[in-house]
Formats: structure tokens, sequence, C-alpha cells
């Protein structure tokens, strides 16, 4: 705690009003915290910040790369935005579920992994994008899927 | 440089590793920012004023217009905002330029800030470009090292996923830590931006153009593209093409070359249906139309708008209720939720082209289509609010047939065999019900 308390210090430091610095905090935070925002991890970043809880809520829930829910081990997001749609993401978000068994929004029962359907992700000339833990795999077809899950599950 | 198809932005790129200082000066780097800070800054924004160079992000507004609105006089720094917020569905211009040839962009940064006697940047990187971020943040520490920055202070940002930020005002109140809303306009940026200050904002692709304004002047510049928009600009082709990709071209490129001749036509030998020029804000175009030159004037002309130069590409296969329910799902999803038009909106029309699709809607649900656009259009703060209304609305026009086969004949015509059939919209993990309670 005391060690986010301080990279909190240095990173309000960027800007020339620290509340800027929020966004870089709750990421820090929510990094130290398993990938995402439990209650005490939004305390810790307001006391670094001056603010309170219920602000830094405020911003968590505004965007959507904070998460207020508890989620796998690893993140796999499947763009289903125009382009990736058109190049058959319908197909790769399928064959994620089907091999997770799990529903887009969902964790599996290990708490191994989370799935989400994600809004376009900046990929569109190498569509299908899927995007695993901040990594872009474009394009990913339906085939490639269970050999991404099989080395994800290999990783540490 | 090859005078049929100059390469300004991504010059290099193919040849040298540009994320490298070395490679970057090797190719005439940092020498147009010498040249600059030789020259008085109005000199150097006469230039950039000269060479007409028009906003890539959008709006195609001129970026020495936008400087000459700045205030002057107020006891407050000037801040330079560069919007590397790239989220409109089709685009990823400014991901290459971030990527591939980052000191370009901090060069322009740098030229930029001498012109409007700023000392301090921030570049506003969305999100999900967390390599692209890691490119600049080390492009960024070569410079700084090498002595460059010349006193100039430049924070890289990262966003957090949210379309709306990459809207000025809305950018600027997330920058301070904010939720990202849009504010009421006026007072405008270059009077009242960033902590209340004289905030100049240009996205990734207009500041990185400027250091080769500087390098070739503004007459040779101004020889490439059209007169009312020189220079080129990078076009997304994505969508049912051959080969998708970024491609480099003059403004002014016709969207029949840029479909056909650069990336390949349609792909699978179908036939083409509809073309959406900018990204998925702007009007659709249909085949007869493509013919258009891909400039702001031009396509405006044409009914529709420039954009980010986002080009999505759509076949005979793909259902156009579909495409718009899917578009209409995204906007749904970004609404900020600050007006009322836009928030309560845009799931209105989810709502009816859900309906509309299902087979459960008729002829009337095609006129509260138009009158709920007719209500939504340029009654909320910020573009968004237009901008969920442009393809409902020029889908619904051009294709308006395609609708009426839905409500006539009591389900989609294509029976389950669209290209996009069954696509599944984020917005359904966090409203699953909302199909359900349909209006009506």
């Amino acid at each position: 705690m005391t060690q986010i308390y301080e990279r909190i210090q240095e990173l309000r430091r960027k800007y020339p009003q620290s509340r800027s610095a929020v966004m870089d905090a709750l990421r820090l935070a929510q990094t130290e915290h398993g990938g995402w925002l439990p209650p005490e991890a939004l305390r810790e970043v307001a006391d670094a910040l001056d603010v309170t809880p219920a602000y830094c809520h405020s911003i968590a829930s505004f965007y959507d790369m904070y998460h207020l829910e508890p989620v796998g081990k690893h993140m796999v997001e499947v763009c289903t935005n125009l382009s990736c749609a058109l190049a058959g993401a319908q197909a790769v978000l399928d064959a994620f579920a089907h091999e997770l068994g799990v529903r887009p929004g969902e964790t599996t029962d290990d708490g191994e992994m989370t799935l989400r359907a994600i809004e376009c992700a900046g990929g569109c000339g190498r569509a299908p994008v899927v995007v695993v833990d901040h990594v872009y795999h474009e394009p990913l077809r339906p085939e490639d899927v269970p050999g991404l899950l099989q080395e994800l599950r290999g990783r540490e | 440089m090859d005078a049929n198809n100059p390469i300004l932005l991504m010059a290099g790129t193919q040849e040298h590793d540009l994320t490298r200082l070395d490679e970057y000066r090797a190719v005439g780097g940092y020498k147009a920012l010498e040249r600059a800070r030789a020259l008085e800054p109005q000199a150097v924004m006469d230039e950039i004023s000269a060479a007409t160079l028009r906003g890539r992000g959008g709006a195609g507004f001129p970026m020495g217009r936008k400087a000459s609105l700045l205030a002057k006089g107020t006891g407050k720094p000037t801040y330079l905002v560069i919007n590397a917020d790239e989220s409109e569905p089709g685009a990823f211009k400014d991901r290459d330029v971030l990527r591939m040839t980052p000191h370009r962009l901090i060069e322009g940064c740098l030229i930029t800030a001498h012109g409007i006697g700023s000392k301090s940047v921030f570049i506003y990187i969305r999100g999900e470009y967390a390599h692209e971020f890691d490119v600049m943040r080390d492009a960024l520490e070569d410079a700084r090292t090498a002595g460059l920055l010349g006193g100039v202070t430049i924070v890289l940002h990262r966003g957090a996923g949210a379309y709306i930020c990459g809207e000025e005002t809305a950018l600027l109140e997330s920058l301070e830590g904010q939720r990202g809303q849009p504010r009421p306009r006026p007072p405008f940026p270059p009077v009242n931006g960033l902590y209340g200050a004289p905030t100049q904002i240009n996205n990734v692709s207009t500041i990185a153009l400027v250091p080769k304004i500087i390098e070739l002047g503004a007459a040779e510049f101004s020889k490439i593209g059209v007169p009312s928009a020189p220079g080129t600009a990078v076009f997304s082709l994505s969508g049912n093409v051959a080969e998708p990709g970024n491609y480099e071209r003059q403004l002014g490129t016709t969207l029949r070359e840029l479909i056909y001749d650069v990336a390949g036509g349609i792909a699978g030998g179908r036939e083409l249906k509809a073309v959406i020029p900018g990204g998925s804000s702007v009007p659709v175009l249909t085949p007869a139309e493509i013919d258009t030159p891909m400039d702001y004037d031009s396509i405006q002309a044409a009914g529709s708008f420039f954009g980010s130069a986002a080009i999505i590409v759509v076949d005979d296969r793909c259902c156009m209720v579909q495409l718009a329910l899917r578009a209409e799902q995204f906007y749904m999803h970004e609404s900020c939720g600050k007006c009322t038009p836009c928030r309560v909106g845009t799931r209105w029309l989810v709502q009816l082209l859900t309906k509309i699709e299902e087979g459960r809607g008729d002829r009337s649900d095609l006129d509260l289509l138009e009158g709920v656009c007719d209500r939504m259009l340029g009654k909320s703060l910020c573009a968004l609010g237009d901008f969920a209304v442009y393809p409902v609305a020029s889908y619904l026009e051009k294709y308006r047939g395609e609708f009426e086969a839905h409500v006539d004949g009591h389900g989609c015509p294509f029976g389950g065999a669209s290209s996009i059939e069954g696509t599944f919209a984020p917005s359904d993990q966090h409203a699953p019900n909302l199909a359900e309670t349909v209006h009506a």
C-alpha cells in the first residue's frame, strides 16, 4: 500500500494539476490488484490523490478498461465492430465461447479466463482482431482459437 | 519522391526502422525542427497556413487558422494537445504513425510548440494502444537524451477506453482527470482549453505532416493533393476488400481508385454494395457514388464526410438493417450520457432497429426511425449525437427497400445468411435485456 502511495505521488508530478494522474493511478492500482478495482483499491488511489473513493469510482465506471468486478487471470477481448464483423468476428467470438464454456462478459469457473466482446480496437486492416492481455492478435481466425488458449494456459 | 504517389507521413518506413532516432536522422529527421527554430514563430505558422494544412482527425479545419485563434497575453501557459485517441470504427491510421514513425510526430510537436509559443505538450493516446504507447515513450526518451526537446515538456497520457474522448473537449476533461464528457462551447479551446488556458488541439496525422511542410516549403507541399486540401492522407481500407490496410495517397484520389486499384477490389469476387468513406459515423455512399474524390469538399458535396479517411467497404452479402443496428449499438455504448437526445435517442434507435430486424416492425416504425433521427440531429453538445444519426438515417434513405422488405416480410430477407448475422455487441454485456424492452 505504501508502495502504491509513493508510485502515485510520482505519477502526480507529470501533470500541472495532480487530478490528471487519476487514470494512470487507477491503471496502476488495477494491475496491483489482479486486474480489477476492488473497493480497497479505489480507497488507495483516493488517499494518494487527495480525492474521495466515490470520485475514483465515478472515473473507473466511465472508462471501459477499468474493471469493477473480478476478472480472470487472462483477458480475451474480441472486437465485433463493423470491420471485424464483416471479416467474420462472430465466428471467432463463438469459437472462444465454445472452447471456454462461457458467454461474452463471463469468466471461466477456474478463474483463468475472462471473455469479452469489445468495440473497435483500431486493427480494422487486419481483422478480425483479438486482444489478449493487451497484446493484439490480428488477424485471428476461429481455427487459431484452441492453440491460442492452450498457449495461454501454459503460461505462468 | 514519386511525383504520382508522394509519401509524406510514412516516408522511409518501408526501408528503415524509424522508431530508432539514428535512422530517423539518417533520412533527414529533425532537420526541419532545426530550420523552424531558426525562424520567428510567426514565420513557422505562416508557412503552415500557406500550406492549407487541414485537420486529418475528422473536421478538416485548417491548422493555421486554428492556431490564429489562440488567446494572447492571458498570463497563462499555452498548451499543445495531440489527439491520439483514435477510436473511430474503421480508423487505424494514427496507430501506424505512432508505432512506425514516432519521431515524426515528436518533431511535429516541437515545431508546432515553437510556432505557437508553447512549452508544454500532451499526447493523449488511447488506452488500448499499449504497444504504441511504449514505442512513443522510448522515442521520446531518445529525443530527450539527444537534447532535442529544447526546454519543451512532452507528456504522454494514456486513455482507458472511451470513444467520446476523441472529441476535443471530452479529451480535455479526461486529461484533467474527469469523466470524458464534452464541454459546452463557447468558450472554445484556443481561448479556454486545458486547465482553463489557451490550447491548440490537433490530430496525430496533422501534426506529423508539419515537418514535411517545413522541409518542402508550403509552395511545394501545395502541389500535392487538391488546392482546397493539399497533401496526402493515410487511408484506412477495411471490410470486404481484397487487400485491406493503410495506404498513403494524395487527397483527391477517388474512392473507386482506392477500393479497386489500391486495395484490390472486392474480396472473393463479390459485388460492392455500400461504402462508408470516413469511419462508421459518416453517411453511407452507394456504388453509383464512388467516383467521388476523397477530399473534404468533394466528399461533403456528395453528402458525406471525409472524417478520418477510414473507408469501410461492404459487399452484397450484408444486411443493411443489421449493419445499422451494429453501428447504433456502438454509439449507444459510447454515448457519455450528458445530453438527453443522444443518451435516449441511441437506445431508442437500437430498440427500433432490433424490432425491424426481428420482423416485429411495420411501416410506421420506419417513419419513427426517421423521426427519432430528426429529433437527435444537432441537439447535443458534441458531434457524437449527430454521428449516431448518420448511419441509421443514411442507410434508411439509400437502402429503404431493404428496410421495407424487413417489415413487409416480417423478417430479415437474408434469412440468416447475412455476412454479419448474429453479431454480438459489447453493449449486450451491460444491458442484456435491452432488446426485450422495445417501445410500442
